[in-house]
Parts: C-alpha cells; sequence; structure tokens
C-alpha cells in the first residue's frame, strides 16, 4: 500500500512540476504577483510528494518488500540496515530517484531562501528548475518505474552487488548528485535571467551562493569516490580517467570556472555574458554526465545500466535543456550590456585566464571521452582513448594553470602591478625552487616530475599564505595588529586562500606517487616480501565467514627498522549467491603514506601471491580536497554571501548628501 | 618457451585459476627490462575489459599480453616494434594513447585549440571593447565628483 502511494506521490509530483514550470513564468511575464507566488508553494508542495514517495521505496527496502521488483533485484534481507538504505540508490531506478529528490530539494530552497530576491526573477528561476523536475520525475514515471510490482512474490532478493555494499557506497554517490544537481540552480538562474533580459551584480550575488554549495558537494564526491575506488578496486589507483570519472570531473572543472567568474561579475559587474554561458555548460556536462552513467553508451568500470530507450529519453532531456539555453542564450546575450572595464593585467583578466584554461583541460577531457564513441560512429574505426592521453593532455594543461594561480591570486581588481605581485610572492616562490632543488638533490630514484611537482604544490601553498600574511601586514605594525588584521580579512579571502593551498596539498600527494614503491611475491607464513623501508610478513592465512560473505584472509605484519608498525589483512571474498570473488585490500595508514597490501592468489600449499605498495603521502590526496571544500565552504558562510546585506560606503554617503 | 607453454595452456586448455595483474612469476630477472616492460604496459588496453591497462587488469588475456611484451623485450625488440606488432594483431584498439594520424588529429589537437580560439577571442573581445567603451571623457559634473571622492582619500 505505502509502495503504491509512493508512486501515486511521484505521479502528483510530475502535475505540480507541471504547474511549478509553467504558472510562475507566465506570472513574471505578465507581472502578476498572483501567478509568481505559485512557483514558491508548487516548489513546496512537490517537495513534500517527492519525499513522501522516496521515503516509501526507502520503507520497501528497509522493510525487505520483495513483492517490489526494484527490491528483489537490488537487496538481500540480511543485508545490514545501511545498505538496504544506501541500497537505494545502488541501481537505476534508485538513484534517478535520488536525482530527481535533489533537484526538488534545491527548488525547494531557492524557494525557501529567495525572499529576498527580485521576485519576477525568482519566478523565472523556480519555473526553470520546475521544467527540469518535470523532465526527470516524467523520465522515472515513463521509463525506470521503481515501485513496479513483481507477481508471484520471490522469498528472497537478489541482493546487492557487493562491491556496493561499503560505506563509501552510502556517502559518495548522495555527494556527488548534491553537485551534479546543484548545479541545475546556476542553470535555471542563468537561464531565468535571460528570459527577462536582467542581469547585473545582484543576479551574481544571488546565484554565487548556490554555485559554490554545488561545487563543494561536488568536490567531496568526486574525492570520496576517488578514495573508495582507491580501497575498494584494489588496484591501487586513485584515478582511472573511467569515462564515468571523466563525467563527474568534466561538471567540476566547468563549475570551478564559474565559481571563479561569478565573483568577478559580482564585485565588478564584468564577464557577464561569460558567466552566463557557463552557468548553462556546467549544468549542461551534469546533464551529459547523467546521459553517459545512465545510458550505459560508453561501457565502463561503473556502468549498470544499459537500456536504449532510457538512453534516448535522456538524450531528448539533455538536447532540450542545452539546445534550448544555449539557443536562449544566442537571442539574448547580444543584448547584454558589459560593465566593469579592467586592464588587462588584473584580477579580472587572471580569472578570464584561469577559466581559458579550466575550458581547454575540459575540452580535452570532453574530447577524449567521446571521440572513440564519434570516430566509430563516423568511420567505423575502433579506437581506446585511456589515462594516457589525459595524461599527456589535461594534465599539463593543468600545471601551467596551477603554475599561473598565487600571481593571479594576489593581483589587484581592475589594474593589477604584475611586478609588485611578483615581489609579494618572491619569497614564496624562492622556497618552492628551493624545496624543489632540495629534493632533487637529495631524493635519489623516481622520476623527476616527483620533485618538481612537490616544488609545484609548495608554491600553491606558500602563495595562498603569502597573500594572507602580504594582505594582513603592513611595515611597523606590531604582531598583534598583525594577527587582528588577518582575522579581520573576509571569510571569502581565507576560503580562497585555504582552497589553493588545498589543491597544493593535493599536487603533493599526486607528486609523491612517483616516489611509491611495489613488490610483488609468492610468501609462504613466516616469509617477508620488501616495500621501500617496510617490509611485510605472512603471519597466516585463514578462512572467515562474515554477514553474507566467506573470505579468505592473509595476515601481515608490517615491519619498519625490524620493528612492528601494525598488522594489514587482506582477503577474496566471495558473497552468498555471486561466483565472482572480490578483492579486499589490506591498508595501513602510517602517518600521511600507507601501506597497501592486495592479495592474488591463494595457494594449495599455503602460499599466498601477493602485490603490496609503500604508498608515500597518498593521504594528502584526499586531505586536500577536502581542504578545497573547507575553502569552499568558508567562502559560503562569508557575510558577504549572505543575500541582503547592502553596505553603503562612506563616499557613496557623502555624494548622496552633496546636492548635485 | 616455458612461458610460451604456460600461454597456450592458458588459452588452449582453458586454464581457470584467478590470473590477476601483474604476478610474481611473470616478472623479469632484468629490473631495467622489467621497468620498461611496465612502462609498456600501461599504455596498452586489455582488450577484454573495459578501460583498463594490461597492467592493472585481472583478465587471462591481459595476462597473455604482459607476457608477449616482455617475451619480445627479452628478444631484443623496441618499444616500436612491441606496440607495431600488437597494433597489426589487435588493431589501433589495443593502445590507450592512439597515435597521431589524420583520424586523431582533432583528439590531440582539440584542447589546444581551444585554448588557442579562447585567446585569440578573448584578445579580439578586449581590443574592441577598448575602442568603444574608454573613449568617453567625463563630463565636467562627473570630473567634480570624481575630485570630491579623490580628495576624501587624502
Amino acid at each position: 500500500m505505502t509502495v503504491e502511494l509512493g508512486h501515486y506521490a511521484l505521479i502528483l509530483a510530475l502535475a505540480l512540476a507541471f504547474v511549478q514550470m509553467t504558472v510562475p513564468l507566465w506570472g513574471s511575464l505578465a507581472r502578476d504577483p498572483a501567478l509568481m507566488r505559485v512557483g514558491r508553494m508548487a516548489a513546496w508542495a512537490s517537495f513534500g510528494f517527492v519525499t513522501f514517495s522516496y521515503a516509501a521505496l526507502t520503507m520497501a527496502y528497509v522493510n525487505s518488500d520483495f513483492s517490489v521488483l526494484n527490491v528483489v533485484m537490488n537487496s538481500h534481507s540480511a543485508k545490514p540496515l545501511i545498505y538496504k538504505i544506501s541500497g537505494v540508490w545502488s541501481n537505476h531506478e534508485g538513484s534517478m530517484m535520488l536525482w530527481v529528490l535533489i533537484l526538488v530539494l534545491f527548488a525547494a530552497l531557492v524557494a525557501w531562501r529567495g525572499g529576498g530576491m527580485p521576485e519576477r526573477l525568482l519566478a523565472s528561476v523556480l519555473s526553470v528548475q520546475g521544467a527540469i523536475a518535470f523532465a526527470f520525475i516524467l523520465f522515472v514515471v515513463v521509463t525506470s518505474n521503481p515501485f513496479e510490482r513483481v507477481f508471484p512474490i520471490p522469498v528472497e532478493g537478489q541482493g546487492l552487488n557487493p562491491v556496493l555494499q561499503d560505506p563509501g557506497l552510502a556517502i559518495h554517490p548522495p555527494l556527488l548528485y548534491l553537485g551534479y544537481v546543484g548545479f541545475s540552480i546556476a542553470y535555471s538562474f542563468a537561464v531565468g535571467a535571460l528570459i527577462h533580459g536582467r542581469i547585473d551584480a545582484v543576479f551574481a550575488r544571488f546565484v554565487r551562493p548556490w554555485t559554490l554549495l554545488a561545487w563543494l558537494f561536488l568536490t567531496l564526491g568526486i574525492s570520496m569516490g576517488s578514495y573508495w575506488a582507491y580501497y575498494e578496486l584494489g588496484w591501487g589507483g586513485w584515478w582511472f580517467w573511467d569515462p564515468v570519472e571523466n563525467a563527474s570531473l568534466m561538471p567540476w572543472l566547468m563549475g570551478t570556472a564559474l565559481v571563479h567568474c561569478t565573483v568577478v561579475m559580482e564585485k565588478r559587474d564584468a564577464l557577464k555574458v561569460w558567466t552566463i554561458l557557463l552557468a548553462i555548460l556546467t549544468f549542461s556536462l551534469s546533464l551529459l554526465g547523467a546521459f553517459i552513467v545512465r545510458s550505459g553508451v560508453l561501457t565502463s568500470v561503473h556502468s549498470f545500466a544499459s537500456d536504449p530507450t532510457r538512453g534516448v529519453f535522456i538524450l531528448g532531456i539533455l538536447t532540450f535543456f542545452v539546445g534550448g539555453g544555449l539557443a536562449l542564450f544566442a537571442w539574448r546575450a547580444p543584448m547584454l550590456r558589459q560593465g566593469g572595464l579592467f586592464a588587462a593585467v588584473s584580477r579580472e583578466g587572471a580569472l578570464i585566464v584561469n577559466n581559458l584554461f579550466l575550458a581547454a583541460t575540459c575540452a580535452a577531457v570532453l574530447i577524449g571521452t567521446l571521440y572513440p564513441l564519434a570516430l566509430e560512429a563516423i568511420s567505423g574505426a575502433a579506437i581506446s582513448v585511456g589515462a594516457p592521453f589525459f595524461n599527456a593532455t589535461a594534465v599539463p594543461l593543468v600545471v601551467m594553470l596551477l603554475a599561473f594561480l598565487p600571481i593571479g591570486q594576489t593581483l589587484a581588481w581592475k589594474r593589477g602591478n604584475l611586478l609588485g605581485a611578483a615581489q609579494r610572492m618572491m619569497v614564496a616562490l624562492g622556497i618552492s625552487i628551493l624545496v624543489s632543488l632540495v629534493m632533487l638533490s637529495m631524493v635519489h630514484g623516481g622520476p623527476v616530475a616527483a620533485p618538481l611537482g612537490v616544488g609545484l604544490g609548495a608554491w600553491l601553498i606558500l602563495g595562498s599564505v603569502s597573500e594572507i600574511m602580504s594582505r594582513s601586514w603592513r611595515r611597523g605594525a606590531t604582531l598583534r595588529i598583525f594577527v587582528a588584521r588577518a582575522f579581520g580579512l573576509p571569510r571569502a579571502a581565507w576560503g580562497a586562500a585555504l582552497a589553493h593551498a588545498g589543491i597544493g596539498v593535493t599536487v603533493i600527494g599526486i607528486a609523491a606517487t612517483g616516489w611509491g614503491v611495489e613488490n610483488l611475491g609468492v610468501l609462504k607464513p613466516g616469509e617477508r616480501i620488501e616495500i621501500g623501508a617496510y617490509s611485510l610478513v605472512l603471519d597466516k592465512s585463514f578462512v572467515r565467514n562474515g554477514q553474507g560473505f566467506r573470505e579468505d584472509v592473509a595476515r601481515f605484519s608490517v615491519m619498519e627498522n625490524g620493528g612492528f608498525a601494525g598488522a594489514v589483512e587482506t582477503g577474496k571474498r566471495v558473497h552468498a549467491g555471486r561466483y565472482m570473488p572480490t578483492t579486499e585490500a589490506g591498508i595501513l595508514t602510517l602517518g600521511l603514506g600507507q601501506v597497501y597490501a592486495s592479495v592474488n592468489d591463494f595457494h594449495a600449499d599455503g602460499s599466498v601471491s601477493l602485490k603490496a605498495y609503500w604508498k608515500p603521502l597518498v593521504l594528502l590526496i584526499w586531505l586536500g580536497s577536502l581542504l578545497m571544500a573547507a575553502g569552499g565552504g568558508l567562502a559560503l558562510i562569508d557575510r558577504r554571501s549572505r543575500i541582503g546585506i547592502v553596505v553603503r560606503s562612506k563616499a557613496a554617503a557623502l555624494l548622496a548628501g552633496r546636492p548635485a | 618457451m616455458k612461458r610460451i607453454i604456460g600461454l597456450y595452456l592458458v588459452l588452449f586448455l582453458g586454464f581457470s585459476g584467478a590470473a590477476l595483474a601483474v604476478q610474481p612469476d611473470e616478472v623479469l630477472a632484468d629490473k631495467a627490462l622489467e621497468a620498461r616492460a611496465r612502462a609498456l604496459s600501461t599504455e596498452l588496453r586489455c582488450l577484454v575489459c573495459q578501460n583498463q591497462s594490461i597492467d592493472d587488469s585481472n583478465a587471462p588475456l591481459a595476462r597473455d599480453l604482459r607476457l608477449i611484451v616482455r617475451e619480445k623485450l627479452v628478444a631484443g625488440e623496441s618499444e616500436d616494434a612491441i606496440l607495431a606488432f600488437l597494433v597489426a594483431r589487435y588493431g589501433e584498439f589495443v593502445l590507450l594513447k592512439p597515435r597521431f594520424t589524420m583520424a586523431t588529429a582533432l583528439l590531440w589537437l582539440g584542447p589546444f585549440l581551444v585554448l588557442l580560439a579562447g585567446g585569440i577571442g578573448i584578445v579580439l573581445v578586449a581590443r574592441r571593447r577598448r575602442v568603444t567603451e574608454n573613449s568617453t571623457p567625463l563630463s565636467a559634473d562627473e570630473q567634480a565628483r570624481l575630485d570630491l571622492l579623490t580628495r576624501q582619500g587624502d
């Protein structure tokens, strides 16, 4: 019964989304406040109905209601509760439900927080958001109904893919979707503003917090997914340039450009046309990502849905929103007047360079991901585009961008002084080069790129420190004044510095992979294998029975200079009802590095074949991304990102007081 | 020769043991040669997998390819020769880093064309704006207001 109610609520939400799509837009064009108010009510109501519907599906999972086909296919009564709840979004239908839930959640948030927004802008934004929600709810109802019943009712479900039974799965998709779908708000703002033709700093002020929020979640989602792949897949890698990863990286790159651009637009009323275009492109790439993942058009490690009708439907949604957005842009953009002049050497100019490189990087990822598909369609020739291609194209572009970042960060708005910026950054640059040189001379072995990468990371971190210091330090000031000034800086300034330092931390982590050591061998109990300064001794291998699986486990002692540093267990797990064993990597964290052990095979004579790695500083890769997200969070809680705070400057007050 | 026999065992006798990413018995004694083999392996696609190099893959076919690569390196063949051999056998599909040809020109140059076109576009827009918008001088009233503001700064 709840299942039917859930289904019914979803259909009601579809009808409400239609109302939200049409009525407020009409109201905003006809300047009718009553019609415009319908938008907010419809947004709240459809959020309520979708939440109910989603909860009904979750209850079916929690109660193991095997009369529901979706639950039968993806759940098992013996599964732990957390995986019953997260199992909802482990499959195509459920993950589209989550997508829709987040879509209407954002609409409701805008309706709630948007009280201070110009009424017509709010109405058109909610309309566009309603249109997106309508398209996706229709998609779920027509092609991917998760509430379908099955008869006769099976006694037991088929279980969840064991790879997905992991805390990583419980966290990664919701974060990723909050990011992906969050960019729909930027799109709705851009299209809504284009519809009624008013695009100014006020618009930028309202759209910026939402963009930052989506960016923050996408950053966390990608980073979480990367760590999950690192420990779960057992290959020791953390980024595979897999089409599904690329699908999330593209909106992130464009979203990063957008986050920077909205700052320029808010502060300087410049780059309006470009910001609007970026907002449309960013969400277009989210939709493209949804298409790539959901249609299974590029079969990849992650792909678990391949059904052409769905692919075509999403392609239709993609075409409509991308094409419609761009057409509207082409029609309206020439009418926008550019404000805010600036010199080439200025913060604005630096941010244009930032956008250019991010766009080129995104193009590398986009072309690399879709090229094999396009080439095969056109000429029938099959080629592969993998990690080596992206390392040769996207990576150099990013490196160039990052090398330039600390200088750009310290340039003044409107007209900067390159020499002055260079002077401020002299110490940071000097130390970074020194770090590289010292490492080049001291560390033997490993690629030359590693010390250079560490130098680049140091440059980013020290550049951010310098930026904060040069903004707080005045000649002759006491330490107390210096500290007070530093803490008095806007949170957005701290946020930017933190995020940029975070990239530096990640870069150091990536560079240090060059010093990683790996070894493989066949070990009998008591034998050892060396990895760098550590050695792994096989204690014993045994069989363990867990909840829903049976596992062959090998336990190793990690020794450092003859002393015991810790233990790792790695195993091969066979889940109930599955044939293919999954590898469980064993990880021991020592400082910021990790010993990573991955068992290959258990032999009849009790020996174990093993691949073991020492990964120095590897945790920095993800810690850096956490810093980036924290930086985004700081910028988000900046006083100035809050809506509706207007500070009249002294000069403006003076002018107002003076009769003209 | 032993390896070749092992290979045929794998291929034709349906050897079904879990064959997994680079295994101890595959590793060459010569460290420099082994490093070259590993480097080459990361550029070769496991043909039956989804977006995995033969270096990462657990598939039996990936193991076969790894063994072929090592056989040929031991026999003194160059990287290029080995790649040419594998391409002749499996097609361009085996390369994770496509070769630069007419068909892949757009793939390789595309990102840099975006960079170039974007750069030129920015310069053009900036020039046009400088001409159209920088040319209005301040009116007397604006100048007076500016003077007031700049005096405030002192």
